[in-house]
């Protein structure tokens, strides 16, 4: 009898078992689940930049811990995010390099400025609360590690969210009215590039299909964009903010709420590399890597001189 | 100067040190060599800033008048900080700043260790707490020390062009000043003099280990602890005490 | 420049005392006191956990997936390995 490891592989997602990293898998799945990782990665370590940016500024002393905290965390999901890639056969440095010569894509929001305090606020608010909608459902993507990985980050994720809405909510309740124009400027310019986290209409968006079928995506791009607008709009109300959007209302019919139509030529744009901060993100992190190459070989040779002086000493007893 | 002055300016020395080295090690936040250690700069920095703020609260209710941990650490200016020079100089590249956090840690160290028989009951607590944190951060520094003096040629060099600069500046930590001699005599303050010796066979062992030479310069800068900063320390006041300072009596 | 990254070590951290090393995640380290200290600082940032274990992937040797059936499936009809297998009178309560 021949077995089709394909679709025996189909019936194990379909039945909710998961793939770990020796079992047998379609070479397509191994190549987009590294693309989708990869790329998750790397715009937690890029996603490090905007708001590290803040944390010397940062206003007092628990602002600025939780704030290091959090962008700390950043770097720790990079890093799991990572792992769970180089199962799939692709090393870290190899991702890495392909980062920085700017074949690997990674999130887009990343590449506007932080300008204003209140961006800690809007970020932790809007992006993570974003970017948590998004990472839910990946806890049960079908691949093990990827799905292991999710958990942890989500996990820690939920204390991000929480940070940014009590600097807004401080900013708006507590602050004089620059700080509340602060808080609002900050809304309108982190609100589109927000909803436009969740990718393309689902009509152009040709990869979900596959993805869903796999597992690896569990809720299509508007359903998550939609779901993330009903819930961040009464939290934006109690702030008494203005969501910039004059089309957004509540739809009774539809129990959602409508909302205008996105500008995708700006968003195609920053993905092309026109990006305010594009340059600048790209830079830092190939300057942090070239900067510590002599630091990442010194502790090589060391490690290897010692293991060389240990061997002797066996030897010699 | 009352006792409760005496206090509140020794807390101050205590605070400063670790807020402002805090601070320079979280502006490796994002930038460190590799994630790894991005992440365990990143905790360092934590653990320093958290000491200070502490010490801060601690400070503030010496001083009294409404005065809070950020009051005490955002609106003072650089005459007030009370900081030895080591701490506020740049990170310039992974060797400076493993060299500096190395020269501090044994400080810090044997200083906690000293603190844990303050007569003061917080600073004694405050002591306690950071020896453990402490503890590790020299184990860590240590390593690095090691690491990149016995590694490569390249970071030989630049490990020992780090130790001979950064070296003037380490004398500063051990010259009380009148206040730590004050609070020394009163009890709550510890012996610097009895501390140096400690510091030298420490960074000595380790040195030997790294294959750094002991820079012979006896050449000292002091003047951070009585308010003669480098120039560095206004440009990191200027970006730590900026909303502070824009936005006078703000909430955040 | 060597181009040589630091090997992967995987990493075990035991929760709270009287509990297995369990497996959490791997990461990079040149040494194994490195390894050893940024499994402590990553993987322990929120008391997750009082002892670390650190293997160099390449030490950990693993059954085959293809070996599973071979493997696995004969202690399927082993059932009186299980206690429940045994039936005992109700009055006997616990045993």
């Amino acid at each position: 009898m021949e077995i089709n490891l394909e679709e025996v592989f189909q019936q194990k997602i379909d039945n909710e078992i998961k793939i770990e990293p020796r079992d047998w898998m379609p070479e397509k799945y191994r190549k987009t689940l590294l693309r989708q990782i990869s790329q998750h990665a790397h715009s937690e370590i890029v996603g490090m930049l905007p708001e590290g940016n803040w944390i010397t500024r940062a206003p007092n002393l628990r602002r600025k811990v939780a704030l290091i905290a959090k962008v700390q965390d950043e770097a720790g999901h990079g890093l799991y995010l990572y792992s769970a890639a180089e199962t799939l056969g692709m090393s870290r440095d190899e991702m890495l390099s392909e980062l920085h010569s700017g074949k690997a894509k990674y999130s887009s929001i990343f590449n506007y400025p932080t300008v204003t305090w209140a961006d800690m606020g809007a970020i932790g608010w809007l992006v993570d609360g974003a970017a948590i909608m998004n990472q839910v459902p990946l806890c049960r993507a079908s691949y093990g590690p990827y799905a292991r990985a999710m958990v942890r980050v989500c996990k820690e994720e939920s204390f991000h969210q929480r940070q940014g809405y009590e600097i807004m909510l401080t900013l708006c309740t507590k602050g004089n009215p620059a700080q509340k124009a602060m808080a609002q400027d900050a809304l309108n310019r982190w609100w589109w590039p927000s909803i436009m986290m969740f990718g393309p209409n689902d009509e152009h968006s040709p990869n979900s299909a596959q993805s869903m079928k796999w597992k690896i995506k569990r809720i299509s791009n508007d359903e998550l964009r939609q779901k993330f607008i009903d819930v961040t709009v009464p939290q934006a109300d109690i702030l008494g903010l203005t969501i910039p959007d004059k089309d957004l209302k509540w739809n009774e019919e539809r129990g959602h709420y409508d909302f205008g139509t996105i500008d995708w030529e700006e968003f195609n744009q920053v993905v092309a590399g026109n990006g305010p901060c594009n340059k600048q993100r790209l830079k830092a992190r190939v300057d942090a890597w070239n900067n510590g190459e002599w630091v990442r070989d010194a502790a090589t040779a060391y490690a290897e001189k010692r293991a060389k002086r240990e061997a002797g000493k066996t030897e010699a007893a | 100067m009352s006792d409760r002055e005496l206090l509140y300016n020794y807390t101050l020395h205590l605070a400063d040190n670790s807020m402002i080295l805090g601070q320079r090690c979280s502006e490796w936040c994002a930038h460190g060599p590799i994630l790894e250690q991005d992440i365990a700069i990143t905790n360092i920095a934590l653990d320093l800033i958290g000491e200070a703020r502490s010490l801060y609260q601690f400070a503030s209710e010496m001083r009294g008048e409404g005065h809070t941990e950020d009051s005490v650490a955002f609106l003072r200016d650089v005459l007030d900080y009370k900081n030895a020079l080591l701490v506020e100089q740049p990170n310039t590249d992974w060797a400076y700043t493993i060299a500096r956090q190395f020269f501090y840690d044994v400080y810090h160290f044997n200083l906690h260790l000293a603190l844990a028989n303050s007569s003061e009951k917080r600073i004694s607590e405050i002591a306690l707490k950071t020896i453990k944190e402490t503890t590790y951060h020299l184990k860590w520094s240590s390593e690095w020390m090691i690491r990149l003096g016995d590694g490569t040629d390249i970071s030989k060099s630049k490990m020992q062009d780090a130790v001979n600069h950064l070296w003037e500046y380490t004398g500063e930590l051990f010259q009380a000043s009148d206040i730590e001699k004050m609070a020394f005599e009163k009890g709550f303050g510890a012996d610097l003099s009895a501390i140096a010796p400690l510091w030298h066979s420490k960074v000595k062992e380790v040195l030997d280990e790294a294959t750094i030479a002991i820079p012979q310069s006896a050449y000292q800068q002091k003047g951070g602890k009585t308010g003669l900063h480098s120039e560095h320390l206004g440009y990191i006041l200027a970006d730590m005490q900026f909303l502070q300072r824009a936005y006078p009596g703000a909430e955040w | 420049m060597s181009n040589k990254e630091w090997p992967i070590w995987e990493v075990f951290i035991r929760a709270k005392q009287g509990l297995n090393h369990k497996h959490v995640g791997s990461l990079h380290a040149a040494d194994v006191q490195m390894a050893i200290e940024n499994a402590r600082d990553v993987y322990t940032r929120r008391m997750e956990g009082i002892s670390i274990w650190v293997v160099e992937s390449k030490h950990i040797h693993a059954s085959e997936p293809s070996d599973q059936e071979a493997l696995f499936e004969p202690a399927n009809d082993k059932i009186y390995r299980h206690p429940t297998f045994y039936i005992l009178p109700e009055e006997l309560n616990h045993m």
